[in-house]
């Protein structure tokens, strides 16, 4: 059986997650979408992964978070609230999520998944390391190039390039 | 432990099935960056979650990867945006049509 804190974490993980998209306004939508990132990290530090907990906490709630802030905050005012949507639109989704909640989770229920616990310590954050510089490293190489090459995308992509001509003119 | 495997696939269930009505429903970019980052944290929390009760080193490590992939994701996800709003002045994806066959 869960516990409290379990039970506390997946109320606010859950409900902000709705609220993260159905708040009218998208400021108060993406900090509500940290609230969801936080009760993942949350959650992290209840499977006893700490390292994965704190990288999830400064790379999700401490810089994706900011930067979806900032660009929401440079979108024109009228922007960031929700039009009217499509009635028969929202129906659709509502019986899409509950086709693939009640799907999946009776496939769940009813496989082998319940029997499995576990009373082993938890994997120790050396082995994650060790793992890292061993068996996995070309593939830690090769995710160093695509962030790097993701960020330099990222601000060629946002270069504006009226404003630089006009400063050369000036 | 108290918690089991099952309470932690259940919680990244909904959080999937949520994240998706919100691909399917909401007609903002910003809107949809935000369902798939949901996506992307449930399948996080599957990783580690069979990762612990296995236990096996290789869902903590797959979920960090997966971390830094998305924060490159979700980089390269907001200058589209901006570069959207710059050309069409709406974050509306009904209006960006210059793709549409």
């Amino acid at each position: 059986m869960a516990d409290a804190v379990f039970l506390a974490l997946t109320v606010i993980t859950i409900g902000s997650a709705i609220a993260a998209l159905e708040l009218r306004s998208l400021i108060y939508g993406s900090i509500a979408l940290m609230g969801t990132l936080g009760g993942i990290a949350g959650f992290f530090f209840l499977l006893d992964a700490p390292f994965v907990a704190l990288f999830q906490l400064a790379v999700y709630v401490g810089s994706i978070a900011v930067l979806i802030l900032f660009t929401v905050m440079l979108v024109k005012r009228e922007l960031i609230f929700n039009k009217i949507e499509d009635k028969r639109r929202k129906f659709a989704g509502i019986g899409l999520m509950m086709v693939v909640m009640v799907g999946l989770g009776a496939v769940f229920l009813d496989s082998g998944i319940k029997t499995i616990t576990t009373d082993e310590p938890a994997v120790d954050f050396r082995d994650i390391g060790t793992d890292f510089v061993t068996y996995y490293w070309p593939a830690l190489i090769l995710m160093g190039l695509i962030l790097a090459g993701s960020v330099t995308g990222a601000l060629v992509l946002a270069k504006r390039e009226d404003v630089e001509n006009d400063q050369r003119t000036n | 432990m108290t918690n089991e495997l099952i309470d932690f696939t259940l919680v990244s269930v909904a959080l999937l099935g949520i994240g998706i009505y919100g691909l399917a429903v909401k007609r903002n970019f910003i809107r949809m960056l935000f369902a798939v980052e949901i996506i992307i944290n449930a399948a996080n929390l599957s990783l580690v979650a069979f990762g612990r009760f296995l236990p096996h080193s290789g869902g903590q490590t797959l979920a960090l990867f997966s971390i830094a992939i998305a924060a490159a994701e979700v980089a390269v996800g907001l200058s589209l945006i901006i570069v959207a709003y710059r050309m069409y002045q709406n974050v509306d994806i009904a209006d960006f049509r210059s793709l549409k066959g």
